[in-house]
């Protein structure tokens, strides 16, 4: 057990990555906040429609569509990989689609069978043509992101740009802010009010599979770097933080890259300490920021909750008469 | 009483397969080609074969069983979540004293899994965070705590064999004699749980309304539920793996569900199916020993799932398109005899046959589809064609009467009944003359006090005139529901 946790050296942790070893961890933070930041942008308006386990479901069934990309084009390209994953995405909706519209199986089962079964199929894929395929089974569940600084660099001209996963994924950061920036009011509207939405002339279905679209191109970028299962993590994780301590969408989206910034820099300071995986610490940092903001977040946080409570018992407490913040935190809760 | 049994029967069959398949033997497995390996598999000859198929049989068994109860109460992502979230229970189990031991890793990790479950619903109750938010965001930091702890242990100078990876995706070949045994205890009281408190468990399931009111104690039945739950899908991540667990509990029910609306057969479909993904799953991996065994589970699972969607035999899709199009078909050819049977009542019921070429006029369309369309009558023995003229058969002449007083009684009923002007009953009777039975015929009849009037002023065909020379055939009765 004394094995298991080094001993705390604040120099080790806290100082040499971002001084001796910058030319590693530097990459590897800014990776983490892209991955994160990228994730939590598309994630927010899924977990605002409702959908967030389609991430779940997306980021599963991308593998087999990877794999095939692998095996078809023999390359790791972007092309190909988005290509894949692209595809992987669009057959998993009309699968979910099909198996919930044309049975009686409810969409909950109708998820979980369509991605159980593509992600078991990608994971044979990968076992059986190991060798072809640049990818080992467990890499597919948590990623490696501490590979990522020895990826070769992509330079302009004398300028380094930086590993090419993390170029990959800085330019899917950008593309997803100025999507969301361009059409933030027709995300907001169709995300909050699909029927006013549908009256101003948005179209529901455009929307919904250009967000499917987004959260595609998002994970297949993140997928070497965190795998399947933590990119659920990078999805929520920003998101939910965000809406505990405010109601603002724009202020959601500010709170998530500054979640997705200190769950990079906490992350690589956990990992380095405990010495495991780098991208499973960043997502188990980000889910203790989490666990804060449910604790102290001012509005709705437990310890808010206690107090809301305890006033409310005592007895020189306003009797018979409820605040609007009273009527308003009640019907939250029962909602 | 009998109902527990036609569940239990069943359920204790499978059951005891498996104990059958333990008895001693000892021999390890060593390389041979994959021919030799089928043989070995299915004559049991290994210890160790035995072990993965009994392994695979309970876990199949149980997980099924249970699943069903997941499935049909809406609860599939749950299970999803609690099998990523068990994770970091296994490490921490394996870490009580450095060993794999089954009992400190099963008690591990259904305390994580409850953990786990209970934080979902804390996360719902007590902030705005939508249920789907909570599951996805416990399932993935709990994964991500697991992992951490997992690649610390395998740091460890013992840890690099601690095979803990073989839990993300299952190694059944690793399951040994006390994995089998806890697997077994695990069955029994699922199953054991499932008989004793089937009524509950029904009721709580389909109408939990009806379950509080009549003073079951719903909560306790959930959280039994969970407990038996989560110790099942602990057991079985040996052999299939924290990931894709979630499947070996949905899939199974899923496909039984297709197959079927009563509960007590969808537990023992569902166990059935589970049990026969098992095998399957178990049988590729031992053919193919560098695969893992989680995978093949669910390809065998989803199979099963994809055979029931397309050839179930009521919800199935290759049913339902057969019998759109065989009713498409029988409604064709009702329309024809209908045709027939108004140009023969246009000629005053002089002549017993019709030409081609009045049934062309009648119907408006060529020669060639008024042929094909006679020979679709021929073929069903509603009609003769000779030459250029169709007579009916006895059955021909009476389904033709019978769908022309079902046009025509229906007309009148909407008219004098609906209030609905006579101009615009055509449209709907015209759909309705051919689902009309028997039964609502004769209601209607009565109602409208055997008229033999339509609102247009044709005469009604009688029962008599229907029946007048032919007896019941059958495309009347078996076709008609």
């Amino acid at each position: 057990m004394s094995q298991l946790i080094p001993p705390f050296d604040a120099h080790a942790v806290l100082v040499a990555p971002w001084t001796e070893n910058v030319s590693l961890f530097g990459w590897i933070a800014a990776m983490g906040f892209c991955v994160a930041s990228a994730c939590g942008l598309v994630g927010n308006y899924l977990m605002l429609r409702r959908m967030a386990l389609m991430g779940d479901a997306v980021s599963h069934s991308i593998l087999p569509g990877l794999v095939v990309a692998f095996l078809v084009s023999g390359s790791r390209g972007t092309v190909p990989m988005f290509i894949g994953a692209l595809s992987a995405g669009a057959i998993t909706t009309v699968l979910i689609e099909t198996i919930h519209k044309r049975t009686r199986v409810k969409q909950d089962a109708a998820i979980g069978i369509a991605f159980s079964t593509l992600f078991a199929i990608g994971v044979i894929l990968t076992v059986t043509y190991a060798g072809q395929v640049d990818l080992d089974a467990e890499c597919v569940l948590y990623g490696e992101i501490a590979f990522v600084p020895l990826e070769p660099m992509v330079r302009l001209g004398s300028l380094v740009l930086g590993p090419e996963p993390f170029f990959r994924m800085a330019s899917v950061l950008l593309g997803v802010a100025v999507l969301v920036a361009a059409f933030y009011k027709e995300l907001l509207v169709s995300s909050f009010d699909p029927g006013l939405a549908k009256s101003l002339g948005i179209n529901p279905s455009i929307m919904h599979y250009g967000l499917m679209a987004a959260l595609s191109v998002v994970v297949v970028s993140a997928f070497e770097s965190v795998g399947a299962i933590l990119v659920i993590a990078m999805l929520i994780l920003p998101g939910a933080t965000a809406s505990l301590l405010t109601t603002r969408l724009p202020l959601v989206h500010g709170l998530s890259l500054v979640h997705a910034a200190l769950s990079s820099w906490l992350g690589i300071a956990l990992g380095v300490w405990l010495d495991c995986s780098l991208a499973a610490a960043m997502v188990v940092a980000g889910a203790g920021l989490f666990a804060l903001a449910w604790i102290f977040s001012p509005r709705e946080g437990l310890i808010a909750r206690w107090r809301s409570h305890h006033e409310k018992l005592t007895p020189h407490s306003s009797q018979g008469i409820v605040s609007r913040d009273e009527v308003e935190r009640s019907s939250l809760r029962s909602t | 009483m009998t109902r527990i049994w036609r569940i239990l029967g069943p359920v204790l069959f499978l059951l005891l397969i498996p104990s059958a398949l333990r008895a001693a033997g000892v021999r390890d497995l060593v390389e041979t080609n994959w021919l030799e390996q089928i043989g070995r598999f299915f004559t049991f000859r290994d210890v160790a074969v035995r072990y993965v198929l009994a392994g695979s049989i309970l876990l199949g068994l149980s997980c099924g069983l249970l699943g069903s109860f997941i499935v049909v109460r809406k609860m599939a992502l749950v299970g999803d979540t609690l099998s990523h979230a068990v994770l970091p229970g296994v490490a921490l189990g394996f870490l009580w004293n450095m060993t794999k031991d089954p009992l400190t890793i099963l008690i591990g990790a259904t305390i994580a899994g409850l953990v786990g479950t209970s934080l979902v619903s804390a996360i719902t109750q007590t902030t705005r965070l939508k249920e789907d938010t909570a599951l996805g965001l416990v399932l993935a930091s709990f994964f991500a705590a697991g992992i951490c702890l997992i690649t610390m242990i395998q740091r460890l100078p013992t840890g690099n064999k601690s095979g803990l990876d073989k839990f993300l995706f299952g190694q059944a070949a690793a399951l040994g004699a006390d994995d089998v045994t806890l697997m077994a205890i695990v069955a029994v009281v699922a199953v054991g749980s499932v008989i004793a408190f089937y009524k509950e468990l029904l009721a709580t399931s389909f109408d939990p309304g009806f379950a509080r009111a009549s003073g079951l104690p719903a909560d306790w039945i959930h959280h039994g539920l969970m407990l038996v739950l989560t110790a099942s899908l602990v057991v079985a991540l040996q052999a299939v793996g924290v990931v894709l667990v979630s499947a070996m509990l949905i899939t199974p029910a899923a496909a039984a569900y297709l197959l079927t609306d009563r509960l007590h057969r969808l537990v023992v479909l569902a166990a059935f199916f589970g049990v026969l993904a098992g095998v399957a799953g178990a049988f590729l991996s031992f053919v193919g020993p560098s695969l893992p065994t989680g995978p093949l589970m669910v390809v065998g699972a989803s199979t099963v799932f994809a055979a029931a969607f397309l050839f179930g035999p009521r919800h199935g899709v290759l049913a339902r398109w057969w019998r759109q199009r065989s009713g498409m078909a029988r409604t064709q050819r009702e329309n024809t005899l209908k045709s027939m049977f108004h140009v023969i009542e246009t000629n005053g019921f002089r002549a017993e046959g019709v030409t081609l070429t009045e049934l062309a006029l009648r119907r408006r369309e060529t020669m060639e589809d008024v042929q094909r369309l006679g020979k679709k009558l021929a073929r069903h023995g509603l009609a003769t064609v000779t030459s250029d003229v169709l007579y009916f058969t006895p059955a021909g002449r009476q389904r033709a009467s019978e769908i022309v007083r079902n046009h025509r009684l229906w007309e009148l009923y909407l008219t004098n009944s609906a209030n609905i002007a006579a101009d615009h009953v055509h449209e709907d009777a015209e759909k309705i003359e051919h689902i009309l039975g028997e039964s609502v015929v004769r209601e209607l009849e009565r109602k409208l006090g055997y008229a033999t009037v339509d609102p247009h002023g044709k005469s009604i065909p009688t029962p008599r005139a229907i029946h007048g020379d032919a007896g019941l055939v059958d495309e009347t009765k078996g076709r008609r529901k």
